[in-house]
Order: structure tokens, then sequence, then C-alpha cells
């Protein structure tokens, strides 16, 4: 429930709500209204539901992953990452 | 940045354990609360409690969402599939709470619309792909979620998108922690304070439980390290006699939290009058609803909520668990009829809850071992 799962911003589309990040060779699509100013490409964050909450540095990510994966969480992590819906295009529908 | 190696270092671990020893009054007994589900799961999984002296007891608190939620949300919740033939989207932890016909897993499995989604914004997508029908999304969580629920709700504003809803459960950490600390039968030493709820609310909003009732808190990480860390300065406090709020997770929680996740809450949601948790009874002015300007997306301003009271099963002692005066394993249910497969109390649902941690690492390791 309060996972919160490290990402790598690869790239932030015009238009500012969502940005692309990288999780294990995985990309989605995240919110980062909640980050003041913005965060660049190449910055990583930590993603909640969704949402970027709080910049970390690469090692710190590297912890947090270590950390999910001691917690037996990881895959879950990824699960949920991999979940995100309201990134995709909308023909692919979301059911 | 040395915290990857550090962490790795079991000798860091022994130091934090032996300094433990040493700060401890044998002839005292420490009573330490972990507000965070987060830390729960972490402290069993770590089992860290066999690096502590016998005379320090972890008490296990509310902050695991979907243990706090009284039986009779999900029911309401429930309700609105049938009653509004609504999409009812909400989060895998919540799809195994058990309400009083089954839990919302149990019900899509009958033939209900519910949606296991992992951010609010696909209960909003769900809205927009779906615009026949409504959507509501079952909103649960402490300050770290409800943030991004905020920005959902500002976005289908933004957005029009008039078949979406929410029925918000989220609540507030610190009227929890001030209802423990004016329980009579709570006698606790010191708090371990909560990590990811902190991002946002920063460490303020802790100040009282350090004036007013003369309890060290330490905000910590997760890390097997950052809580061993957090005892010890917690015992420090009570050593020296001191009672003030300390940050130990200082590389991820700023002391003012975040003014974009704050801003967001105050804009979207109110606090209201009161709220039930379970186990801990109606609190005041501890969850959080919709403003009056999002009365077209607040399902509960929408639709005819019937506000359903349903006390918990009989047997199950869920709410002294809650409280720290059970601990899971002296529940009559645990690991008999409530178990993480067939959960009777929502204790036993979350990988945070404090029943599920201790069936999953305590209860089965001794089991393994008596075979």
């Amino acid at each position: 429930m309060c996972l919160a799962i490290p990402g790598r911003i690869v790239d932030i589309p015009a238009g500012g709500h969502l940005a692309t990040v990288e999780v294990s060779k995985v990309r989605r699509t995240i919110n980062i209204d909640l980050l003041e100013p913005p965060p660049a490409a190449g910055e990583w964050v930590l993603i909640h539901v969704g949402f970027a909450m709080s910049r970390i540095s690469a090692d710190e990510a590297a912890e947090q992953l270590r950390l999910l994966a001691m917690l037996g969480e990881d895959a879950q992590a990824m699960a949920e990452l991999d979940g995100y819906q309201f990134g995709d295009a909308a023909e692919k529908g979301s059911s | 940045m040395k915290y990857v190696d550090e962490f790795r270092d079991p000798r860091l671990i022994k130091q934090a354990s032996e300094e433990i020893r040493r700060l401890t009054d044998p002839s005292r007994h420490y009573r330490i609360m972990e507000v965070c589900g987060g830390h729960t799961h972490a402290i069993y999984r770590f089992a860290l409690a066999d690096l502590l002296p016998p005379n320090i007891e972890l008490v296990h608190g509310p902050g695991c969402p979907v243990c706090v939620l009284p039986m009779g949300r999900i029911d309401e919740g429930l309700s609105l599939v049938e009653q509004e033939r609504a999409i009812l989207a909400t989060f895998g932890d919540v799809m195994r709470v058990p309400g009083r016909h089954g839990s919302p897993l149990e019900h899509q499995a009958r033939g209900a619309d519910i949606r296991m989604v992992y951010s609010p914004l696909d209960a909003l997508r769900l809205a927009q792909d779906h615009p026949d029908r409504e959507v509501v999304f079952f909103a649960i969580g402490f300050e770290t979620t409800a943030p991004s629920t905020a920005l959902t709700l500002r976005r289908a504003r933004e957005l029009g998108v008039s078949n979406f809803s929410v029925f918000s459960n989220h609540v507030t950490i610190v009227p929890a922690i001030r209802a423990i600390l004016d329980s009579p039968d709570m006698r606790l030493d010191g708090f371990i304070g909560p990590g990811h709820v902190s991002t946002v609310i920063g460490a303020r909003p802790y100040a009282f439980i350090a004036r007013d009732y003369g309890k060290p808190v330490v905000i910590s990480g997760f890390e097997p390290l950052d809580l061993l860390q957090s005892i010890v300065m917690i015992l420090r406090q009570l050593g020296a006699g001191r009672a003030v709020v300390e940050n130990q997770y200082g590389r991820a929680v700023p002391w003012d939290g975040s003014l974009p996740a704050l801003r967001a809450l105050a804009d979207v949601f109110e606090l209201r009058p009161y709220f039930e948790w379970r186990g801990l009874g109606f609190i005041s002015q501890s969850a959080l609803k919709l403003r009056p300007e999002y009365a077209p997306w607040d399902a509960e301003a929408r639709f005819a909520v019937a506000g359903v009271q349903i006390t918990d099963p009989k047997a199950a002692q869920c709410g002294e668990v809650l409280k720290g005066v059970l601990k899971p394993h002296q529940c009559k249910l645990f690991g008999r009829e409530c178990t993480p497969e067939q959960p009777v109390g929502a204790l036993m649902v979350s990988s945070e809850g404090a029943c599920a941690a201790y069936f999953n690492y305590v209860h089965r390791r001794t089991a393994a071992a008596s075979v």
C-alpha cells in the first residue's frame, strides 16, 4: 500500500503533467505534478500510486530497490509500475 | 553517499544492537510504538526483535490504511455498485478486505463490476473510457496517498469528467496518535515516526507528542539499521529525560514536508468532524472529505450512502491488536479461522498489517521449525 518505487526520468513530453520513467528496463508513464520544480530527464524520483513523490539520488534509488527486494516486495513494485494504465494511448482501453 | 554500503554491513547492525543494550535500563520495561505499517512489516521481516533486549517491546501502531478501515465503509462502497450500476475501482489491498457479505474480490467473482487499479489516475481513465457508466474510486490511505487522489480530482474537474467520483476513506495520522496517547490502557514510552507520511507532512505535526505528552518521536527510514538507529535515538532521549522530535530519515523527509502535496490536500479536502476507525472508535477531525467545490465528484454527495455501522466479527480481536493490548497470536482466531489466505480481520489482509506480518514471518517460521 505504501510502496515507494524508484524510477529514473527519461522523458517529459510536452504538456507537463506526465513523464516517462524507467525502472529495471521497464518504461511507464507517471504524473509529476507533486514535484516543484518539475524533475529533469536523468533525475531519480520515488513513485507512489502513479505519482512522483520526491527526488532522490541515484545511490538512494539503488538502496530503495534493494530494500524492496529485501522486503520481498520487488515483484509487487514492478507489477504496480507495469499496471499503470493512465499514460497509455486512448485506443488501447484500460479494462 | 555511504548509506548503501553501510546498510549492508552487519557490523553496524551489531554495533547498533549493542548500543541499544548499553542504553537500556534492565530494571525498566520499554514500550515503543512504530506508527507505520511499513515499519511493522520491516520489523517482522528482518526479525529485529531478536536484536533487542527482552525489556524493549515494539507495539504496532495504526498506520496501515486497510487495517483501520471499518467494515461498514467496505459495504457502503460495494452498495454503490448495485445501486448506481457503478464500476468500483480500488487498490489491491482493499480488494481482499472482508465486508459483511464478502470482500470486493468475492463480490467481483459473483459478477460485480469491481476493478483493481494501481493509481487513482487509472480510475479516472476508466471513467473516460466508459462515459456511459459511473466510475467510483474507493480512495484509501494516509497523507502519503491522499495528495494523489487530490490531484486526480483536480484533473477530473479540469477535464470535466462528470461520470467520475471519489468515495473518500482518507485518514490523517496525527489524530490517531493523539487518540492512542489519550487512551487509558496505552502506556507508551516513545514513537518511531512514519517515514513516507512524513515526506508529505514533515516533522512539525508531531511536536505536540513531545511537548504535551513528554514522549520522544523519531521519524525513521525502513532499513534495519534505520530502525535500530531510531530506537537508539529514542533510548538516548529517555535516558536524558528529554522528549523532542528527531528525524533519522532526513535523507527523505524534509522538516516542512512537501509543499505541493500539502497545497493539493488543502485545495481539495477538508477535515470531517469525526470518522470511525476500526479498533480505535470515532476520532474527531481524523479523516478527509471533499470540499463543497468538489461535490460533483464526491460519491458521498452524489449518491445515497447509508452510513452503515457494523460491529466486527465477534470472535476477532482486531481492536485489541490494533491498540497493542494483544499480540497478534493472542487473538482467538489467529492462524486458525483467520489467515492471510482467508482473512477474517483486516489486520490479516495487508502485508503492513501486524497479523499478516506476524503470520508470515514468525508463525510460519516457528511452524516450520517444529515440524
